[in-house]
């Protein structure tokens, strides 16, 4: 094994072989934020179902009942959860991600690992709530007697993967922005809830006049969670173009995130 | 020679440090809402520059922290940094860690490399002893079949075995450092770097870090060693550097190199309590006292710190006339257990001092004192009637720096083994 040390110019490469050798480390860490989370707490794991349940319920009688929000007749309940399972992948694991540097801060300046495992290592613990918000929603559609249209759940794992790119891409970008310029811990979080607003969750994107629509397409969590309403409930057909923005300008903020993060990294432990 | 297994060339790296800005002054309400105003502007330039550098050398917060440091080190040899505090011997290992970058240079390392700069890092006070081996572990890069194979060493090691399973939150901080240390101690790469990580814990702790790490040298793996322990570097490597100021200013056998680097340590902070004038308030009605003294080594030159079987030089004056013809001086040894020592009289050697001595010297030697803090005590005595016409309590003070009178690396200090070591040999017989 040769290792060469030397001030780089430009543009890291993203050594996959070596990601692939720290694996372990990233499993560890992820394990770790799981474990951490649920620590002396007597529900322990069972927050993470009750949590969605409460917002749904908060959001069916607000927005439901008194607001009247249309739901292109599906039960308002099932309506918004379907749209929160999907958002809080993304908000949850942007969150994480953007402040998985900074946290990590001790770890970045005394032992070597590629610093990508940080941020992608945060975003686990968000999908694995997804898999408990699922089960959830699996009972509400129960409750309903709601039966969930078949073409929803195929393409299921392609709009997780779309989000993952997303959060993963935008994740890396904000972390090691916010080595830098600290700011990003207040605006993100507080941009982040002023992003929902933008975004199909709370109600459906028929209420916006078309001219506008466009402007809610630009948000690629738009085409995401739009494709899995229209798949799961069936009332309106899958908009592919949407849903083709979404993945294209996931696949961009990905690319762009990682560069950004690969260039800004070997000054973090300097700034950090 | 082979093909040294790391290669160092020329490896420098600056920092740029914040710098005291404007002073504070009184600000006019006017000048204190456009400084509000414009204050994320500055901010933001500030920020930026954090990782530019300008071309001009002499920036005023831009330092070098390493500059053009070249060395090479073959597979098996432990290699020891010394230097101050703040000369750069972490950031050349962070370099070599790859944690931070060099601006110029390069290095090359032929081997798995595991850096230790820091003992626990990412123990979470959360998580239990065995999930925080498991985390700390992997961190340091081992393998999960690994931390495996050698869990139960690591926790023979630690001594920690009821608390495997209580949250590390709950432990000592001796407990802590044991845990913390015996998982970096049972790291297996070809290349270790470690920085100074046997500063923790006990005595009896020390002593099993300091043989662990003597197992790492000896079984054939390559180290490069940051330490102030001048011992520990004496014990486990053969060869030194020593760095200042970010380059390297002796490179070589590791006894050669720490021997002028502790010369250099004594020059630089030898105190100023050489030259010792007497308080006058203590001697106000005598009328024959001593004035002045001074302390110096056999070359001449003005010092208290001295090594062991070195000797020792007073210059002391004295003032007025002594209401006798004959009197004695006197000096008197005590060490920091304010243990009588040594006593010394010009009546030993049949000196006799009248009204006309003004000034005397006195060599004391050689000094076969263990190494600790001592002071003398000056005393002028009737020679026949032993009335004391004047006595100068701890007039001066010095330090024995180092007591290894037998050249293999024994410290021999004063507090437990001792007011001296007389010369002595073993040897073996039928």
């Amino acid at each position: 094994m040769r290792i060469i040390i030397k001030a780089k110019r430009g543009l890291a490469n993203l050594d996959f072989k070596e990601i692939w050798r720290y694996r372990e480390l990233f499993y560890f860490l992820a394990w770790r934020d799981i474990k951490l989370r649920y620590k002396q707490t007597v529900f322990g794991i069972g927050w993470a179902i009750l949590q969605p349940f409460v917002t749904m319920v908060v959001f069916t009688v607000i927005f439901g009942r008194l607001a009247k929000v249309p739901s292109d007749n599906i039960p308002y309940p099932i309506f918004v959860y379907a749209g929160l399972l999907l958002w809080n992948i993304f908000s949850a694991s942007l969150n994480n991600a953007s402040q998985s540097l900074v946290s990590s801060a001790n770890i970045i300046q005394k032992v070597y690992l590629p610093r990508i495992i940080l941020p992608a290592a945060s975003i686990v613990v968000s999908l694995i709530d997804f898999v408990f918000a699922t089960l959830v929603f699996g009972g509400i559609m129960v409750y309903y007697h709601f039966m969930p249209n078949f073409e929803g759940l195929i393409l299921l794992p392609l709009l997780i993967l779309i989000t993952i790119f997303v959060s993963l891409g935008l994740g890396c970008f904000f972390a090691a922005f916010n080595v830098k310029y600290r700011d990003v811990r207040y605006a993100l979080p507080f941009f982040i809830q002023l992003l929902i607003f933008v975004t199909p969750v709370i109600y459906p994107a028929s209420i916006v006049p078309t001219a506008y629509r466009w402007i809610l397409a630009l948000n690629p969590m738009t085409g995401v969670i739009e494709t899995f309403k229209a798949g799961i409930f069936g009332t309106v057909p899958i908009d592919w173009m949407t849903l083709g923005i979404s993945a294209g300008v996931s696949i961009v903020f990905l690319i762009l995130g990682l560069s950004y993060f690969l260039k800004t990294e070997k000054t973090f432990a300097d700034i950090l | 020679m082979p093909n040294p297994i790391i290669k160092v060339n020329n490896l420098s790296k600056c920092y740029r440090i914040g710098v005291q800005g404007d002073r504070w002054r009184y600000k006019t309400l006017r000048e204190t809402i456009m400084d509000g105003i414009t204050a994320p502007i500055r901010n933001f330039a500030k920020l930026q520059n954090l990782t530019k550098f300008g071309t001009s050398d002499d920036e005023k917060d831009v330092i070098w922290a390493l500059k053009d440091v070249s060395f090479e080190v073959n597979e098996g040899e432990v290699l020891g940094i010394i230097g101050n505090n703040g000369v750069g011997k972490s950031t050349l290992l962070k370099i070599l860690s790859r944690i931070t970058e060099p601006t110029e240079g390069f290095a090359e390392l032929r081997g798995s490399v595991s850096s230790l700069l820091e003992i626990g890092v990412g123990f979470h006070p959360e998580l239990t002893g065995r999930e925080n081996i498991f985390l700390n572990g992997a961190i340091l890069g081992m393998r999960k079949r690994e931390i495996e194979e050698r869990f139960d060493d690591i926790v023979a090691f630690a001594e920690i075995e009821k608390f495997i399973n209580t949250p590390i939150k709950r432990y000592s901080s001796g407990m802590w450092v044991r845990l913390a240390f015996a998982i970096a101690a049972h790291l297996e790469t070809e290349i270790l770097l470690v920085d100074e990580v046997l500063a923790y814990g006990d005595i009896a702790f020390q002593k099993k870090c300091l043989g662990k790490m003597g197992d790492i040298a000896k079984g054939g793996r390559t180290v490069l060693f940051i330490s102030h322990n001048m011992e520990a570097i004496r014990n486990l490597c053969k060869r030194a550097i020593w760095l200042d100021k970010g380059r390297i200013v002796k490179r070589g056998a590791v006894d050669e190199v720490v021997r002028d680097y502790r010369d250099n340590q004594i020059k630089r902070f030898a105190g100023s309590s050489y030259i010792v004038e007497r308080n006058l308030e203590d001697v106000n009605n005598k009328s024959f006292y001593f004035s002045h003294v001074e302390m110096l080594n056999t070359a001449g030159e003005h010092t208290n710190i001295f090594r062991y079987n070195e000797r020792l030089v007073l210059l002391v004056d004295l003032v007025g006339y002594p209401a006798t013809r004959a009197y004695n001086v006197e000096f008197r040894i005590h060490n920091e257990l304010e243990q009588f020592v040594s006593i010394g009289s010009s009546a030993f050697h049949g000196l006799l001092l009248n009204k006309n001595t003004k000034r005397l010297r006195i060599e004391i030697g050689p000094l076969i004192l263990t190494s600790g803090r001592y002071t003398i005590s000056l005393s002028a005595v009737d020679s026949v009637t032993g009335i004391r016409y004047d006595d100068w309590v701890r007039c001066g003070a010095f330090d024995i720096v180092e007591c290894s009178p037998f050249g293999f690396g024994h410290e021999i200090p004063t507090n437990r083994e001792g007011v001296c070591v007389l010369q002595q040999s073993f040897r073996q017989v039928e």
